[in-house]
Parts: structure tokens; C-alpha cells; sequence
């Protein structure tokens, strides 16, 4: 019917002033449950593996679960870490999530990798001597918020966390983290600098509280 | 502080719930769909879908729910039965599962549980038991013996051998099921939990035996789990899922309380 399929899905979001959301795609765990819990709160998201998508894009989801090597690999061949940082720049609100997070530092013990450096730091297993504390750190969590950002307004005394993972971040610059929760000792479980903003929690699977913190990201300018 | 989960378990055959009883009968009990999103909303931690469908064509039914789940139903998914590959696994993933239990099918094959936990990292493999009590020998160390089938087929597999090689194999977290237990609604087995807790890194879930909420309270504190599975006693609406939750708050055990 039309003869540019391109110009038709772009006419929409010019008209209607709606805005392209990407969810991005590296082999690093299920998206789609990210994907479902933005839909559930209006913000139509597209899941993609290609870089220049990426670059257009007015916000980004930076998800990830698995391993810190083989996700920076699968990163780097596409590109996608040349396209994460031009959005970064660009000043467009970034979501980083658990293993996006990670590698959002500039390194992790995890396969004592070098990562993408966008938030000074680095990323350290767990280790304790207490057996009861389990490896991975799996299960809801409190999140203590330190400092107000527009993403974590809301967030109440008590209000819980999913959380899945055996390495912590540990930023170089205390005014970078947000948030913190308690592991036996307390680490870093939000973290933010400008636009971009990163879980070590999943909002997606973290029942109301995570998908009102999603809801917040879709409406972010990306200052805080 | 970590809280302490209460995850239900919905087992679906033929895309409808039931539960089993000692393994043996099952009967319908309602929607899959309706009953998750009802317990998610009432503050459920986790969820687990066993699909218990005996023919294989009928598979896909399941994908079908935890799709129609997945879309509603915003806490970790984790679904079992009859995952024998990690294409199994994978297509459950797409569906929208987070986790994937393997049960029989890694008892008789173990390298499915490092293949599925390559695929679609360790963290999100759960290795499931089903156990039953024997005699203590130089042939079950421990006092306990993995079985498949139901209950039905034993193993001669010794239980703690068993869920230590799958935590080495790359199994993230185990679900310890207690045959003997499972259905009489007379209490888990804390013997085998606590047994099994504390020989693993790993997280560790109690299976079988629920009947009342002293029951959760006794196998997340003397049984060492770091989550209880229920399934009868709310699912025939004996109890809410937050009327458990406040009943262990109100003990002293950590759990989300907000939601």
C-alpha cells in the first residue's frame, strides 16, 4: 500500500510527537520480559541488535544478564559500544540494568574484563566467609536511596528489589551512587551520573515498585 | 537484608491447573493465567509453573500460558517438566520464563544442567530433586535417594551427591522436593532441606509438605531454606498468599512486605 515502509513507521512518532525507544540486543539474557514490563506502563520499546537504531534512538534500555567477557565481546563486534557511548553523549536519558550496569565500569573481576569506563569503577564478586550468605545474591532486596533522582521517586522505606547476581559494582565516586542495598555489607545498587542511570535490580521483575520506577524512566528528560 | 521467598507453584497438564497429590492423582483446579496474576497481585514472590502434560504434541499449550503469563505478571517466572534440551529451555525462555527447572531428564543425562546453564547462564538454571528417605548405607551416605518419574522410578543416586555435583555442573539454584512429604500437607522435610542447604553455595528452595504456616516458618528457619513452595494450601484458598507472608513477618522472618 505504501510505497517506503521506512517513511511510514517513522511518520508516526513525527505526527504524534511519540518517541523511539530501543531495548538493546547482545545476546545477554531475556529482553523480552523488559520489553513486556515497558508495555505494561505504555512505553512502546523495540528490541534490536543494529547500532544505528541505537543512534536514533531518543531513550535507551541497556539490559543484561550473563557473564562480563563474553558480553563485552558480543558488544564490541556489533559496534554497540560505539553506539551506546554516542547516545550517552548525546545527553538522551540511558537505563542500564543489572549486567548493563556492570559493564558500564571500567572493569569487572568477572573475566578480569576490561568494560565500556561510562561511570568510573569496578566490579568485584562476592565473597563472605559467613556460609549462610548465599552466591548468587538472588532474591528481593531492600533498596536505601541515598540522594532524590527523578527515577527513584516513590521509593518508600521497605519497598523491595528483585535482584540475581554474584558481582557488585563499586564506583570510584561516591556522588555517583543513588542508591544502596545490604549483603551482608552494603554496596551499590543504583547508580547514576547525567543521563544515565543504572539497576543493579530488575524494575522488570520487581512487581509495582520496579514497573513505577520503568514508568518514571519513560517520562525522564535524562537531567537530574 | 534478604528476604526470604514464598514462591507458588501451579502445575499445568494440558494448559489447565492441577495438583498433584503424592504424585499419583491430579485433578483441575482453574485458569493457570487467572490464578498467577491473582496471587502476583496479593504479593507472591516468585512463581513456578510444572507442566505435568503427558503427551509431547501437546507442548506447546504450555509455551502458550507462560506467554499469557509473562505478560502479566511482573516477578521472576520459572517453569519445569519434561525440559530435556537446551532447545526446551531456550523456546520456555522466548516464552517469557526467567528460570528453567530440570529435573529427570538431567538425572539421566547430567550435562544438560552445564549445556542449559552455557545457554542461559547459571544463575537462571534451577536443578529440581525429587527425594526420597532410605536406609542410610555405604550407598546413600546421606539417607536420602534421588527419584524420577513422579516418585516412581528410584535412581540409586545418592540426594547430597547429587545436588553438590549439580551446583559444580552449574545448577544456580536447587529445589529440594521431599516425596515422602510431598501431598500430606503434615510439614516439608526439614531433615533433608537443612542436610541440603547447608552443603551448598548455592540458593535452595523447599518443596513438599506444606500445610500450614508454621510449616514455612519451621523450614526457613530450622530447615535452612531461603525460599518455601507452596501450592495446595493456597490454592484451594486455605490461605492467601499475604496472610502467609504476614504470618512469617510476624514470626520474625524477613520477607517483602509491600508491593
Amino acid at each position: 500500500m505504501f510505497p517506503d515502509d521506512e517513511i511510514v513507521s517513522a511518520l508516526p512518532r513525527v505526527v504524534m510527537g511519540e518517541t523511539l525507544a530501543v531495548i538493546i540486543d547482545y545476546d545477554a539474557g531475556n529482553l523480552r520480559s523488559v520489553q513486556r514490563a515497558c508495555a505494561e506502563i505504555g512505553l512502546e520499546a523495540e528490541i534490536t541488535a543494529d547500532p544505528e537504531r541505537v543512534k536514533q534512538a531518543d531513550r535507551v534500555i541497556f539490559p543484561g544478564v550473563g557473564a562480563a567477557g563474553s558480553a563485552m565481546r558480543s558488544l564490541c563486534r556489533r559496534g554497540m559500544d560505539v553506539a551506546l557511548k554516542t547516545v550517552i553523549d548525546s545527553g538522551r536519558p540511558v537505563l542500564g540494568i543489572c549486567l548493563g550496569l556492570q559493564i558500564s565500569l571500567d572493569r569487572s573481576e568477572e573475566n578480569n574484563q576490561r568494560t565500556l569506563g561510562f561511570i568510573p569503577g569496578d566490579v568485584r564478586r562476592f565473597r563472605f566467609d559467613n556460609p549462610e550468605l548465599k552466591i548468587p545474591h538472588m532474591g528481593w532486596n531492600e533498596v536505601r536511596v541515598l540522594k532524590p533522582h527523578p527515577l527513584l521517586e516513590g521509593i518508600e522505606a521497605g519497598d523491595e528489589f528483585y535482584f540475581v547476581h554474584g558481582y557488585f559494582p563499586q564506583p570510584q565516586d561516591q556522588a555517583d551512587v543513588y542508591a544502596v542495598t545490604e549483603y551482608e555489607s552494603e554496596f551499590a545498587s543504583a547508580i547514576a551520573r547525567g543521563n544515565y542511570f543504572a539497576t543493579q535490580f530488575h524494575p522488570e521483575k520487581s512487581g509495582r515498585v520496579g514497573l513505577r520506577l520503568l514508568a518514571k524512566f519513560k517520562d525522564w528528560d535524562g537531567r537530574c | 537484608m534478604l528476604s526470604k521467598r514464598l514462591i507458588a507453584c501451579l502445575d499445568v497438564r494440558d494448559g489447565k491447573l492441577a495438583k498433584s497429590v503424592k504424585f499419583i492423582d491430579t485433578r483441575d483446579i482453574g485458569d493457570p493465567v487467572e490464578k498467577a496474576r491473582e496471587y502476583y497481585e496479593d504479593g507472591l514472590d516468585e512463581l513456578v509453573f510444572y507442566d505435568i502434560t503427558a503427551s509431547s504434541d501437546k507442548r506447546n499449550i504450555m509455551l502458550d500460558v507462560v506467554e499469557k503469563v509473562a505478560e502479566q505478571v511482573f516477578i521472576p517466572l520459572s517453569v519445569g517438566g519434561g525440559v530435556r534440551s537446551v532447545a526446551d529451555a531456550t523456546d520456555l525462555r522466548l516464552a517469557g520464563a526467567e528460570k528453567i527447572n530440570v529435573n529427570s531428564a538431567a538425572v539421566q543425562r547430567p550435562a544438560l544442567i552445564s549445556e542449559c546453564a552455557e545457554a542461559i547462564g547459571d544463575q537462571n538454571i534451577v536443578l529440581s530433586m525429587d527425594i526420597r528417605r532410605v536406609e542410610r548405607n555405604k550407598e546413600f551416605p546421606s539417607g536420602y535417594e534421588i527419584v524420577i518419574n513422579g516418585g516412581r522410578t528410584p535412581m540409586g543416586i545418592d540426594a547430597l551427591e547429587w545436588a553438590l555435583k549439580g551446583e559444580k555442573l552449574g545448577a544456580g539454584e536447587l529445589v529440594i522436593n521431599s516425596i515422602d512429604a510431598d501431598g500430606t500437607r503434615d510439614g516439608y522435610e526439614l531433615t533433608l532441606t537443612a542436610l541440603l542447604a547447608q552443603a551448598v553455595r548455592i540458593p535452595v528452595i523447599a518443596s513438599g509438605g506444606a500445610g500450614k504456616p508454621e510449616h514455612l516458618y519451621d523450614v526457613l528457619t530450622t530447615g535452612k531454606a531461603d525460599a518455601a513452595l507452596v501450592a495446595s494450601m493456597v490454592h484451594y484458598g486455605d490461605y492467601t498468599v499475604s496472610e502467609l507472608k504476614q504470618y512469617l513477618h510476624d514470626q520474625g522472618v524477613k520477607m517483602r512486605m509491600s508491593w
